[in-house]
């Protein structure tokens, strides 16, 4: 009885008894869960372009943070080592097109999400014999202020820095919608979503539309190592804290832009309300490392497809 | 010339059905079987005996289970250092509770406990594949860690949370802890490996390993034909992390000599991963040639610069262990997505034309 309480009660006594707290941990949750979507939104890129499942991405995120940084601290400017490291991110695009992608063409997609895990691996070890295993933080006047938003409850700690992820993330996806609705380059690439063969038929280049979208999800994932890097240091625990992203694409579905935001937004809140209200007081902490998966688990028996996927229909 | 199966004729069912039909290659198991029992304790130094065959054997059952189900039934994992953690705790438990329970049957039956916990996260592949059950498998790697740490019961109330494993003897020999000697370990590893490995081998050729092939190569055509989908993914499952957690247990109590959470965390996941995909798909001894490569290379790299008189730093080592491990997955995924173990294979039939090919 005791325990039913605590479990199925005393939170939401918690809750109404201090919202103040509880908003607080509710904007603490949607800005990691910003963090996650940015990284999914990658995934979702590369997924839905040539449906590879791209393990790649988190340590793409990491790498473009290190390379960013790191040409900040040798002196350059920001705005010229943002488009330098854009730069290297296309690069990486082409090579990886070129050298990992090429070749596998037609394989299973079990082969290519193994070669993606080669793909991280070998960035992790070059990006970190290039600039170093340390934490860097990320200077790039980012404000990091505490304000306090004052409510009729109570007062309410934001970080500022937060609320400028915030509004960074809701202007990446803008640009991406608008960019994929009415460019011809964003039109090639959804045609090529739709269906390889008809998209070949008339006469989308392929091997192109490949290397744009590895480029594409190279640019979110240097906004996304950016914001990451501001708020915790560039270190190797991002590639790590992006695995997160998997039970993010879940939830959302692996081929919808908004799933993957939404799908973070939930994974984000949802971990930080668990963790406060439940995991500190009866599990011990810690929560935070399954949560997400655990979640991603149990949707998966009711919706395979996620939130917003498409149906998938098999055929033999 | 010798390597040739010409002449050597079947004349019985049960000679058609041998696990190994051709007399040469049934010597040559045989022989690395009795040298690996007697002669590697009597020659091989104390050094690669404990610190490079015990773990390799060990990760090889790993591989083996991994095998089975990635390889054989097509069921992504990334959860295999979560079974073989469960299988290393319980093993403790069991051990350390059950104390009249000889230890041999300790180890099988902490597999046992793995199995059971493999099928309740096996259940979701039933309605999932592919991907979605990569992440349903890294749940079962971040919550069962997360469990062992947390419940202290797995380890009866340790202070530490890391208990030294229990010593324990077969025969007044001892072979768990960190007091026995490495030639008992080794040979106490070794009957673990070599009856697992013979079970695969034989699971692979019957009826439950062709139907965990038709399920891996088309699941709906699988069904079609008659083959239950549930049973068989399930018994995947089960089977694999059977061998998953009988490596995990002999992993604490024979090679680390204490049950500690870091021994099992994703990287663990992702090195037995890797010794399938360089060791080769849905191939028994390719489970042993990539457990020994994958083991074998970050030794090697570590001391290959002091062979040539170089001095490298430890973490450009672990840097370059890295990109090189990258690039070898990409590498055996190119040239030979079959692994190692096509290698051998494309080698024993230029052996049996030789040298008069066609």
């Amino acid at each position: 009885m005791e325990t039913l309480y605590l479990i199925f009660i005393d939170p939401f006594v918690q809750m109404a008894i201090e919202p103040a707290f509880l908003a607080e941990v509710l904007i603490g949750g949607l800005m990691s869960g910003v963090m996650y979507s940015l990284v999914a939104l990658g995934f979702v890129l590369i997924f839905k372009a040539s449906g590879i499942f791209n393990f790649a991405q988190g340590v793409f995120v990491l790498f473009a943070a290190l390379n960013f940084v790191g040409l900040m601290d040798l002196g350059v400017h920001p705005i010229l080592a943002f488009i330098i490291t854009l730069g290297i991110m296309t690069a990486l695009a082409f090579a990886v097109d070129r050298l990992v992608l090429r070749p596998l063409v037609n394989q299973n997609p079990i082969i290519l999400f193994m070669a993606t895990i080669g793909i991280a691996f070998f960035l992790e070890g070059f990006g970190e014999s290039i600039w170093g295993g340390d934490v860097r933080p990320v200077r790039v006047g980012i404000p990091d202020t505490a304000l306090f938003w004052e409510t009729g409850f109570g007062e309410i700690l934001v970080l500022s820095s937060d609320l400028f992820a915030g509004v960074i993330a809701a202007f990446l996806v803008t640009v991406l919608a608008l960019f994929f609705h009415f460019t011809p380059v964003g039109r090639a690439l959804r045609a090529v979503a739709d269906d390889h063969q008809a998209a070949l038929s008339v006469g989308i280049p392929l091997n192109n539309i490949w290397v744009i979208v590895w480029a594409v999800a190279g640019f979110v994932a240097l906004v996304a190592g950016i914001m990451w890097g501001a708020k915790l240091g560039v270190q190797f625990a991002l590639s790590t804290i992006a695995l997160k992203a998997l039970p993010v694409l879940i939830l959302g579905g692996f081929t919808s832009i908004p799933g993957a935001i939404i799908g973070g937004l939930i994974v984000g809140a949802g971990e930080k309300l668990f963790e406060n209200y439940w995991g500190l007081p009866l599990l011990g902490g810690a929560t935070e490392e399954w949560f997400a998966y655990i979640v991603a688990m149990i949707f998966l028996f009711f919706r395979p497809q996620g939130l917003f996927g498409e149906k998938i229909i098999e055929r033999v | 010339m010798l390597y040739r199966e010409a002449g050597q004729f079947k004349t019985s069912y049960s000679a058609d059905q041998a696990m190994l039909t051709i007399t040469l290659d049934r010597w040559f198991v045989f022989g690395l079987t009795a040298f690996a029992i007697i002669g590697v304790p009597l020659l091989a130094s104390e050094y690669i005996i404990g610190s490079i065959l015990v773990p390799v054997l060990i990760l090889s059952i790993a591989a083996l289970g991994l095998n089975i189900l990635t390889g054989y039934c097509g069921q992504l994992s990334l959860g295999t250092g979560a079974f073989m953690a469960a299988g290393a705790y319980l093993a403790y438990k069991i051990a350390t509770n059950i104390t009249w329970m000889p230890i041999w049957l300790v180890i099988p039956l902490a597999g046992l406990c793995a199995a059971a916990i493999g099928i309740a996260f096996g259940l979701p592949s039933l309605r999932i594949k592919g991907f979605y059950l990569a992440v349903a498998t890294l749940a079962a790697q971040f919550f069962l860690l997360w469990l062992f740490v947390k419940v202290p019961w797995f380890v009866n109330n340790s202070i530490s949370g890391v208990p030294p494993a229990p010593p324990r003897s077969i025969f007044g020999i001892q072979v768990t802890g960190a007091a026995a000697g490495n030639e008992a370990k080794y040979l106490f590893v070794l009957a673990f490996v070599i009856v697992l490995a013979w079970i695969a081998r034989n699971m692979a050729r019957s009826r439950i390993g062709r139907s965990w092939m038709a399920i891996r190569d088309m699941d709906i055509a699988a069904e079609l034909v008659g083959i239950r989908p549930l049973p068989t993914k399930l018994s995947a499952f089960a089977i694999s992390s059977f061998y998953c957690g009988v490596a995990g247990a002999l992993w604490a109590l024979c090679y680390i000599n204490s049950v500690e959470p870091t021994a099992f965390d994703i990287n663990r996941s992702f090195q037995v991963l890797f010794m399938i995909i360089v060791g080769g798909l849905g191939s028994v001894l390719g489970s042993f040639l990539g457990a020994a490569f994958i083991f074998l290379l970050p030794i090697v790299l570590n001391s290959a610069p002091g062979w040539f008189g170089y001095s490298i730093a430890s973490d450009t080592i672990t840097h370059i262990e890295f990109m090189l491990f990258g690039v070898l997955i990409i590498f055996f995924l190119i040239v030979e997505p079959h692994g190692l173990a096509r290698l051998w294979q494309i080698a024993k039939e230029k052996l049996r034309l030789w040298p008069f090919p066609y």
